[in-house]
């Protein structure tokens, strides 16, 4: 067993895991946090996607003991209270799901890709790697949230919902929010 | 997955102590290859030796104007970097085709380096395997071998290396900077993954007990004018069928400096010597691509279900070269 | 093409439908939040976790099994193994009379037997306190076979294929003429072989399953498509009455057939949970899923058709093998559409199966016509090319006034509209026909469409409304939600029969405690509860009348139904506007809490005179009506001339799928159709190694479904007319959609690359 310190959410939490733990079972099992999902355990699918300090990773691949000291931010920690993020009403709608399973890591790993486009990160559809901004066309959020299936087909609506909160109003608040 | 103890090192030198000291332990990088095969019981060491802590995430220049990549960098901040995204585009496009951005932000360059290959039948604890069980045979020579080797392969072992990173590398002229408790070693990236011959449990020529410390660039002008093609079943987050990394200059109508290496060819990223011999000095043109890939695909043999990526990977080495000429490069 | 204006139906005069409207799900926030809890996330304190052992035989007997190393393993509850484990009674004999003994997945009795009929059939479940200790113990039961001959290799068998037999539901094979002759004379004609490979559902969500026994009763959550086949199913296993058995599934993450059978992870948990007297909890691993749950079988088919030079089909033959398993599976409706999509003179349609030592196949999205469109709808298009002439055209010059396979009366039908408007908004004229003429840079360009269609199901229903003297309603209805937005479509459904807000309306659903629902499958669900529910309703609104209309003060006194209408939360008088009175106060006055009208008793006798009632409603509407969904696929491809890769760049579905209930969910669940077919079509397959039967790519990362970037906008629309003889004039959307788009995108590549392909998945190897 060995002993780690997590904040989850803004929570200190201090739990005794065997080392073969992954972060995922220790959210899911441990911290009862079962908004994030485990479609694959392989790295595959994208529905344990969680924040570590702000970037977004698959948990079923992470030894827990390995985030020992980290910021997590799951979908539970997503949005303030009772007040959604813009992302998650965006996410309503916008229809972006059906069956919900892979929603959670969807707005999670969307809020980590805007975090990395707004940093200037390229993608593999970047035209020129080497220009200072890259617009987010429909395009690249595609291929940005590539990492994220969705066998419900709801693509188009997660598309349509990431695009309206990156833009305009909501925007700044996803920005801040990301921040 | 087996039980197993848990280190974390904070500099090399523990590391290195703890590598050299507990039996039939590894080193954990972001953990994206080793604990999907340590859940599939391929992988089954006894203790695991977390080096995510120590001090090696920096990419910096070299004096003599090459780069130095850590080998704690995530695959996410190498892809991201300016120096890399300007001088070696080719390298960004290779690790940003690879896995999915959440893979990429785990992943590290030393990771990435020694993962292992995707053939379904090494994955597969029921199927006899070499690699895995040395002499137990191959049950991929006969099976699916989509994404099987097309050069280099032995009657032991079909297997491909999945790396597009490596690609790149092999591409670039990196060195691989190992270090163990005897001392430091510099690998040339082209010598540090081998064809499986009769022993396809050896992969590299990294001994069990060193530790990638860094990967280094050469200053390599040609660099800049390179790109990385990726020909894959879907349009992201799945291995390569066949992929090219490419760098060229021409000068006067004529090849000045070429760089060609191919993924998904092979067990190792399969630097093409052949093809580059071929260019350099020809004129650019596609009737010289095409004669570059044929001699380089000339020892090319199939397996049962992949004759079609030597057509592919000619196709592509052609189309990559064009592409760059005309269009220039992906910076 | 004929110039069919397409217009939406008039808004009905009462003010504000709320049927029709995008309303956003009314689960959107629990799905968005993490809060929506799924059948593995229910906690029990002492909760014990299980994992499978599979075989690594096709077919043979387990000659020994070692559990030693595993029940080592520290923290291991239970090793169970055929050697230890309690006796449960094997599957019930399938009966029609009894639905719920189509239920299982497969006949094997697990654990209860020492043979394997299945490379993956599980042969051991272990039992620990944590997961990891199930898992790792599980690696190490050491289990010997003996094994037998067995077949498994579909290509080389498929000769051996024997025709289907009809029965009550399903027919096998039909004709009309003599097609093979007509085919033999027809001045232009093509007889084609097409191939399609096994596929899985993968539903994100992989099936998991946490019971708890309280003495001879249990407690299950479980992911289903039918609650009730795996309350009815357990009850009979493990020799309890279904009373005792609860079965809960209130959010699914996705099934698409999957989850319709019970499979043996549901079985094997609840066995689990009465040995070790614990609650436990099993999620498959994704190997699990691909091991244990049935997929879609693959299928070779052959499609000839003879026409005249102008067009007129004079012969159209279909047939085709799938497999089954030794020990279950069904067989897959690939001649489906078939039977009534083209009007030719002479038609012969067969299905053939081939039992072989793999899983059972089960039903996967459109069963049947998902992939037998691919094959005719390409078919189709390749006569066009024979005849010169426009794959449209030619499909409108064929399309019947009547059933064409026995003439009977289409319930409803328009495709013609479909056609016409989805030819506008895709822009087809801009089509130039000559494979291979269209570019866009270097890329090649081309341009498909194909039909689809898929039979309307209804089934039985129960269901309550309940109205509250506060104004609030609530709808028990045990149905399923993995993602079609169930509960928002009814809600909206109560609130226009009651006239009151969407809000009003609570819907209780996933729990078989509540009203028997209909399972979720061929697409029938929404139709079967708003069959229900909207009598429910009326029955109630007699109810609430019946207390106002005997009450001197009411406005409504001595009114009759006829003449009163629901609206604003109230029953009001027909045109008499501000005449009537609000629920609540009819609720008040008469002193009533509460009002509840109930459709379908849950009695035994209830519910098999419920059967009997479906089974006779199925028939007589079957030699009545032909009932179906269906739509134009368009799609645009772009191939990449140098490595063979194909995008899907544009998309245009049109679909008659009569009353839309909601804008968006509809939306969706089209879309959700076009994107697997677009898997289906370029990337999906399931590799089962013909050597000895095992799949070889149980893994997300080696089954290819589409990711975001293989996806782009994807126009869908409909005609929004309803169909006369479903409930609201509702036909499911489920399952349309993805009917016909595997031959829409087979016949886009071929208009860009003049290469056609007849074997799935088109991938790039096939257009090198
Ligand atoms: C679903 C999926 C899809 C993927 N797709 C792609 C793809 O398309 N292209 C691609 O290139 N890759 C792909 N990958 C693989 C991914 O890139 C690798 O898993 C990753 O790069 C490994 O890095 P890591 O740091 O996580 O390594 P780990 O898993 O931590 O380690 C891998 C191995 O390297 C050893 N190791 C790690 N660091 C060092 C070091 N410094 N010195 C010595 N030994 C070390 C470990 O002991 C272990 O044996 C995919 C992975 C998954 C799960
Ligand atoms: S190809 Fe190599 S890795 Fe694959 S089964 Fe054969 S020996 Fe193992
Ligand atoms: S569960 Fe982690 S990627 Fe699928
Ligand atoms: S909503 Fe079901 S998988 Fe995305």
């Amino acid at each position: 067993m060995v002993e780690i310190r997590m904040r989850v959410n803004g929570v200190m939490e201090a739990l005794d895991l065997e080392p073969r733990v992954s972060l995922l079972d220790a959210l899911r099992e441990h911290l009862g946090l079962t908004g994030t999902k485990k479609g694959c355990d392989q790295g595959a699918c994208g529905a344990c996607t969680v924040l570590v300090d702000g970037e977004r990773i698959n948990s079923c691949l992470a030894l827990a003991v390995q985030y020992d000291g980290r910021e997590i931010t799951t979908i539970e920690g997503v949005g303030d209270g009772e007040r959604a993020h813009p992302l998650q009403s965006a996410f309503v709608r916008h229809d972006g799901f059906q069956c919900g399973y892979c929603t959670s890591g969807q707005i999670c790993s969307a809020i980590g890709m805007l975090a990395e486009h707004g940093s200037g990160a390229p993608s593999a559809v970047t035209e020129h790697l080497s220009a200072d901004t890259i617009e987010l066309s429909d395009a690249e959020i595609r291929e940005r949230m590539s990492g994220n299936l969705c066998r419900c087909g709801a693509y188009n609506g997660i598309v349509g919902a990431i695009r309206e909160a990156a833009s305009g109003e909501a925007g700044r608040d996803v920005m801040e929010a990301v921040r | 997955m087996k039980a197993f103890s848990y280190v974390s090192a904070t500099d090399v030198a523990a590391a290195l102590r703890a590598i050299s000291t507990e039996p039939n332990a590894k080193f954990l990088g972001g953990g994206t290859n080793l604990v999907d095969l340590m859940r599939e019981e391929i992988e089954q060491p006894d203790t695991i030796i977390d080096i995510t802590r120590l001090p090696l995430s920096g990419i910096e220049e070299l004096p003599g104007g090459g780069v130095r990549i850590g080998a704690m960098v995530r695959n996410s901040h190498l892809a991201a970097h300016r120096l890399i995204r300007t001088r070696y585009p080719m390298l960004s496009q290779a690790v940003l085709t690879g896995a999915s951005a959440q893979l990429r932000n785990m992943a590290t360059v030393g990771g990435n380096l020694l993962q292992r290959t995707r053939c379904l039948y090494f994955y597969d604890g029921a199927a006899a395997c070499n690699k895995r069980e040395p002499g137990r045979g191959c049950d991929a020579i006969g099976g699916f071998t989509r994404n099987h080797a097309i050069l280099g392969a032995s009657e032991a072992c079909v297997a491909t290396h999945p790396s597009d990173m490596c690609v790149a590398l092999a591409a670039l002229d990196a060195t691989v900077v190992a270090e163990s408790v005897r001392g430091v070693r510099r690998i040339p990236m082209t010598e540090f993954h081998v064809l499986p011959g009769e022993t396809p449990d050896i992969e590299t020529t990294l001994a069990a007990d060193e530790l990638v410390t860094a990967v280094e660039l050469p200053d390599l002008p040609v660099a800049a004018t390179s790109a990385y093609r990726k020909v894959r079943d879907r349009a992201s987050y799945a291995f390569a069928l066949v992929s090219v990394a490419a760098a060229l200059e021409t000068s006067g109508g004529a090849v000045s400096a070429v760089r060609l290496a191919l993924g998904g060819v092979a067990a190792k990223p399969w630097r093409a010597y052949q093809a580059e011999q071929v260019l350099l000095g020809a004129p650019a043109t596609d009737e010289t691509f095409e004669r570059a890939a044929d001699a380089e695909l000339a020892p090319a043999v199939a397996q049962s279900q992949n004759a079609f990526k030597i057509e592919l990977a000619r196709r592509a080495i052609v189309a990559t070269l064009r592409r760059l000429l005309t269009e220039g490069s992906a910076a | 093409m004929t110039q069919a204006p397409v217009h939406s139906r008039p808004a009905p005069a009462t003010a504000e439908r709320i049927v029709g409207k995008p309303i956003d799900r009314v689960d959107g926030r629990a799905k968005t939040t993490g809060a929506a809890r799924y059948s593995a996330e229910y906690p029990y304190p002492d909760i014990a976790h299980a994992a499978l052992v599979h075989a690594t035989v096709s077919r043979g007997r387990i000659a020994g099994i070692d559990a030693a190393a595993a029940s080592a393993v520290p923290g291991v509850l239970a090793v169970i193994t055929h050697l230890n484990a309690p006796a449960m009674k094997p599957p019930p004999p399938v009966s029609m009379m009894n639905l719920s003994s189509l239920a299982s997945g497969t006949t094997v009795n697990y654990l209860n037997t020492d043979e394997v009929h299945w490379d993956g059939q599980p042969v051991a479940v272990v039992v620990a306190e944590t997961l990891e200790a199930a898992q790792r113990a599980a690696s190490l039961v050491e289990v010997t076979y003996e094994t037998l001959p067995a077949t498994f290799d579909f290509a080389a068998e498929e000769k051996n294929a024997k025709p289907q037999k009809s029965d009550l539901v399903q027919s096998g094979g039909a004709t009309k003429g003599d097609a093979e002759a007509a085919l033999a004379a027809a001045p232009v004609s093509v007889d084609l072989r097409f191939t399609t490979p096994p596929h899985n559902h993968n539903a994100l969500e992989p099936h998991a399953t946490t019971a708890a026994w309280d003495g001879d009763r249990v407690t299950v959550y479980d992911g289903a498509q039918n609650m009730y086949w795996v309350r009815d199913n357990l009850a009979l296993k493990f020799g309890i009455p279904a009373a005792n058995v609860r079965v809960i599934s209130p959010y699914v993450g996705g099934a698409f057939g999957g989850k319709t059978m019970v499979w043996a992870g549901t079985i094997l948990t609840v066995l689990a949970a009465r040995v070790t007297a614990r609650p436990v909890r099993l999620m498959l691993t994704r190997e699990g899923v691909y091991r244990t749950v049935g997929g879609r079988t693959p299928s070779t088919q052959r499609v000839a058709l003879g026409a005249e030079a102008d067009g007129r089909l004079t012969a159209l033959v279909h047939t085709s093998v799938t497999r089954l398993g030794r020990v279950g599976g069904g067989p897959e409706q690939v001649t489906s559409q078939s039977r009534h999509l083209y009007d030719a003179e002479n038609i012969l349609v067969q299905q053939n199966l081939v039992k072989l030592d793999l899983l059972p196949n089960t039903v996967m999205r459109a069963p049947g016509e998902s992939i037998g469109t691919f094959a005719l709808e390409s078919a189709i298009d390749e006569l066009a090319g024979e005849l010169g002439m426009d794959p449209i055209a030619l499909r409108m010059r064929n399309e019947p006034e009547r059933n064409p396979i026995d003439g009977k009366r289409f319930a409803h039908r328009m495709l013609r509209e479909a056609y016409a408007r989805g030819a506008e908004r895709f822009g087809w004229s801009e089509r130039t026909p000559e494979p291979g003429s269209m570019r866009d840079g270097r890329w090649l360009v081309g341009m498909g469409v194909a039909s689809a269609y898929h039979p309307s199901w209804q089934f039985a229903a129960n269901v309550t409304v309940r109205l509250s003297a506060d104004g609030t309603v609530v709808v028990r209805c045990g149905f399923h939600e993995m993602g079609m937005g169930g509960a928002t479509a009814q809600a909206q459904i109560a609130a226009d029969a009651l006239g009151v807000p969407f809000e009003a309306v609570r819907v209780e659903y996933g729990d078989t405690a509540l009203p028997t629902g209909p399972g979720a499958g061929g697409s029938g669900q929404t139709a079967s509860i708003a069959a229900s529910l909207v009598s429910a309703c009326d029955k109630l609104k007699r109810s609430v009348l019946a207390l106002a209309r005997r009450s001197g003060d009411s406005p409504l006194r001595g009114q009759r139904m006829t003449g009163v209408e629901a609206r604003d939360g109230g029953l009001y008088r027909t045109g008499r506007p501000g005449l009537g009175e609000t629920y609540a106060a009819i609720l008040t006055r008469a002193g009533r809490d509460s009002v509840e009208a109930r459709v379908g008793s849950d009695t035994r006798v209830g519910a098999i005179a419920g059967q009997v009632r479906f089974m006779s409603k199925l028939m007589l509407d079957r030699r009545r009506w032909v009932k179906a969904a269906s739509g134009a696929q368009f799609c645009e491809v772009r191939v990449d001339p140098d490595t063979g890769e194909v995008r899907v760049s544009r998309w245009v579905g049109v679909f008659d799928v009569g009353t839309v209930i909601n804008a968006k969910t509809t939306a969706g669940q089209l879309r959700g159709g076009i994107v697997m077919g677009v898997g289906m079509a370029l990337s999906e397959e399931t590799l089962v190694d013909p050597r000895n039967g095992r799949i070889m790519n149980p893994s997300l990362a080696e089954y290819h479904v589409p990711v975001h970037a293989d996806i782009p906008s994807i126009d869908v629309s409909w005609l929004d007319e309803p169909d006369p003889t479903m409930p609201l004039g509702l036909i499911g959307v489920g399952e349309v959609s993805i009917t016909g788009a595997a031959a829409a995108i087979a016949n886009a590549v071929h208009h860009a690359t003049g290469r056609r392909v007849r074997d799935l998945p088109i991938t790039l190897d096939r257009l090198l």
